[in-house]
């Protein structure tokens, strides 16, 4: 497979940036973010993403999806990081619907699958617990109780946590916080008894809470894929995540550069354009071939969760990390180079740096996925 | 990819597999120990081992030191993408470059493109066959990162020219035959407009070459003396006074050459020589967690500039490249490189340091480790390559 987009997908990514940059300039979140929006989206905006099939795009063709692949999902979430359009897609459509798909039974799959389709269902993965990503340490109790199991404990950063109707909740069935065995993924209803829901308004102005479960009751068949043996599958899920994370900060990071790149030819100081300036230029000039490096890690690491979701695991790493020290460095000198205005709310290039900060921790920073690659390579 | 091969690109893969195994000698499926164990042919070339010339010869006759060339000029004729599969399937064994050529890295492609019939009937398959050893005519001594305004001069004389000049860092000039040279043949002309690109012997009369020792030791780069050395005209490639064009053109497969310097330098991974120096710790982490981070930094970027390698063919394949992407990629690529070195000397401690010994190998890491400082100036410094993307790229204002 050519690291280049098919005439499919650049059809795909330019009926993608239509909708958004027409429906969801930055604007868009300023003023959810302004108004204090309960929901922090726009469903209406939502509905028209259903209609042109974004909603579904990961989902089998079987159950009303259109069965696309990663890659493309990649496209979608390369634009969203655009114009940081908030929005279901990331949560819903990309991380629920392949943990579904690919851990769900038959049943879960028609239950659910076609909802997240036509966009009346929103679900999200509820992972984190400490401040940190650190899926093997989940402590969330899961105790077996008569036909099924209760489970309590807590999660932070649960992606549009307040809007979901349904979770999908790492818990322990067996074993202790940091061991592989023993963990298993659980489909709750967010109104159960025992969940207690608190919206968390980030930095970024984008969805995401705080849950607590206190002996929630679910039933045996709200288990997603084996008892015990949930940690490949959430690997996977996660890795499918981390993927189109990384492919929002490439859409992110070549944004604010075009800004920049922009500003640096029309803004004149000394008497000069201030792009003349050799120790601009520079700058730029790195911090472009950053950006395609990553754009092409990203690629490689979408293609390969396309092939072999387990065998992606070290393409994900190395497109997440090298994403997130890009996006954090095209922030970081869009900024600086547009001076005083770079610090003002006014002004876009904030909101870009507030968003490269959370896709940073989302699903695990630099180091972690750093780390993972001296592990996979044994050192 | 090979998920995505078609069935004849399946055919083709599991045949090269197949021919490599049975032809490929063991020896020469472990990197070069240096320099001297480099097949570079030429007139007086000569093999380092008998390995190494079968290796060589075998390939040679399946037209597979140039294997993307037209059989018509000693190459293998094979499509983009079967030249593809086969780079791989040689990585994949850790199979050596049965010959290594500024010929075919840099010259044979702007023949291939600009030169006539005759010329490329002439060269192309002696640069295939090792017979001919090239080196290139570009720096001079008051022209290095500023290239354009080379001095040497080129009188016209009937049908010849008259050469009178020098160049410097001519890599092997002293090893070559044949040199590939820019030349003023326009004195009153701008700057880029009076220049033409010649091809001469270099046991010509009035030819002197002078080695320059360096900081590793070694003396890879030349002084090149030209005083009245006569060429026929029909020896210019492309238009007289139209060089230059030439010149850029051969320009991208030099720094996309050493942009992969890094890959075709050293077999171990990073991670694994450390650990045979520094050993583990109790969980089998590398016992010095600075440098195991900085080496899984390094990982991370060395595997994402591969992906952009691979991307930059593609969009090569699929007409969407930027002409001076090769600048990123050089910049990029020779960054990186000096940053393994660095590494590989900080992993390695005191028997990285170690000069002149059986055991150093002659000291080839340190002598390595300095070569590589040159990455970042040889082909255009980095700052050049920045000012090329500044400008050419991202079209930032300025002369």
């Amino acid at each position: 497979m050519a690291l280049v987009l098919t005439e499919e997908q650049s059809m795909l990514r330019d009926s993608a940036r239509g909708l958004i940059s027409d429906k969801a300039p930055v604007s868009h979140l300023r003023a959810l973010r302004d108004s204090k929006d309960p929901a922090g989206f726009s469903r209406e905006l939502w509905h028209s993403f259903a209609e042109m099939g974004f909603a579904g795009l990961l989902v089998p063709e079987e159950f009303g999806g259109s069965g696309l692949g990663y890659m493309e999902a990649g496209v979608v979430m390369e634009e969203i990081g655009r114009t940081l359009m908030p929005s279901p897609f990331l949560a819903t459509s990309v991380v629920a619907a392949s943990a579904l798909s690919r851990g769900g039974n038959a049943a879960q799959k028609a239950e659910y699958l076609p909802k997240i389709s036509n966009g009346s269902l929103l679900a999200t993965l509820a992972i984190d617990e400490g401040a940190k990503h650190r899926p093997l340490q989940t402590a969330l109790q899961a105790v077996r109780a008569g036909n099924g199991f209760k489970l309590s404990g807590a999660k932070a950063l649960v992606v549009d946590g307040h809007v979901a109707d349904l979770f999908i909740v790492a818990a322990r069935t067996a074993g202790s916080a940091g061991e592989r065995d023993g963990l298993t993924l659980f489909l709750v209803n967010p109104k159960a008894k025992g969940v207690s829901i608190e919206r968390t308004i980030m930095v970024d102005a984008h969805n995401a809470a705080r849950i607590e479960l206190a002996n929630v009751e679910v039933n045996a068949d709200s288990v997603l894929g084996e008892v015990d043996q949930g940690a490949a599958l959430l690997d996977g899920v996660l890795d499918v995540g981390r993927g189109a994370v990384a492919a929002e900060m490439v859409g992110l990071s070549d944004e604010v550069f075009n800004r920049t790149v922009e500003y640096l030819k029309n803004r004149k100081q000394f008497g000069k354009l201030i792009g003349e300036f050799q120790a601009l230029q520079h700058r730029a000039a790195e911090l472009y071939v950053d950006i395609e490096i990553t754009r092409a890690a990203t690629m490689k690491a979408l293609q390969a969760l396309d092939v072999d979701v387990a065998k992606a695991a070290s393409a994900v790493a190395v497109a997440k990390a090298k994403a997130g020290t890009t996006a954090t460095r095209a922030v970081q000198e869009g900024v600086q180079m547009h001076g005083g205005m770079g610090m003002t709310d006014q002004f876009d290039i904030g909101f870009f740096m507030k968003r490269a900060r959370v896709c940073e921790e989302l699903f695990g920073d630099s180091n972690y996925h750093t780390e993972q690659l001296a592990r996979a390579r044994g050192y | 990819m090979s998920e995505s091969d078609t069935a004849e690109l399946e055919q083709f893969r599991a045949e090269t597999r197949a021919w490599l195994e049975a032809n490929c000698p063991p020896e020469m499926r472990k990197p070069a120990t240096g320099d001297a164990d480099v097949f570079w042919g030429g007139r007086n070339a000569k093999f380092s081992s008998e390995p190494q010339r079968v290796w060589f010869e075998r390939m040679r006759d399946k037209g597979w030191t140039v294997p993307d060339w037209p059989r018509e000029y000693g190459g293998g004729g094979l499509s983009a993408a079967e030249h593809k599969v086969l780079r791989s399937e040689m990585a994949k064994m850790g199979a050596r470059p049965p010959l290594s050529s500024f010929g075919i890295w840099m010259l044979g492609p702007a023949l291939l493109k600009y030169g006539n019939e005759t010329q490329k009937k002439e060269h192309l398959p002696k640069i295939a066959a090792g017979l001919i050893r090239w080196c290139q005519g570009y720096s001079e001594p008051n022209a290095g990162s500023d290239l354009a305004s080379l001095q040497t001069r080129a009188e016209s004389d009937g049908d010849d020219f008259v050469i009178t000049g020098s160049k410097i860092w001519t890599s092997y000039a002293n090893y070559a035959d044949w040199i590939f040279c820019l030349v003023r043949t326009d004195p009153t002309a701008k700057k880029h407009d009076g220049i033409s690109f010649i091809l001469f012997d270099m046991t010509s009369k009035g030819v002197t070459t002078k080695p320059i020792l360096l900081i590793s030791g070694y003396s890879p780069f030349c002084e090149t003396f030209f005083d009245g050395v006569r060429v026929p005209k029909s020896h210019v490639v492309g238009t007289v006074n139209r060089g230059w064009d030439v010149a850029k053109y051969l320009l991208q497969h030099e720094r996309a050459m050493i942009s992969g310097m890094g890959e075709r330098g050293v077999g171990r991974p990073l991670g694994q020589i450390a650990a045979d120096s520094v050993g583990a710790d109790a969980q089998g982490k590398l016992d010095d967690a600075m440098l195991r981070g900085r080496i899984a930094t390094f990982d991370v970027d060395e595997a994402a500039l591969a992906a952009c390698a691979e991307r930059a063919v593609d969009l090569a394949k699929a007409g969407q490249a930027h002409p001076a992407f090769s600048s990123a990629m050089k910049y990029y690529g020779t960054e990186l490189n000096k940053r393994r070195y660095e590494i590989l000397m900080s992993a390695g401690g005191v028997d990285a340091l170690e000069w002149e010994s059986e055991r150093s190998k002659q000291g080839a890491r340190p002598r390595a480790w300095l070569r590589t400082k040159a990455n970042s100036i040889e082909g255009g410094t980095t700052e050049v390559m920045l000012g090329i993307v500044a400008k050419r790229i991202l079209d930032l204002p300025g002369a």
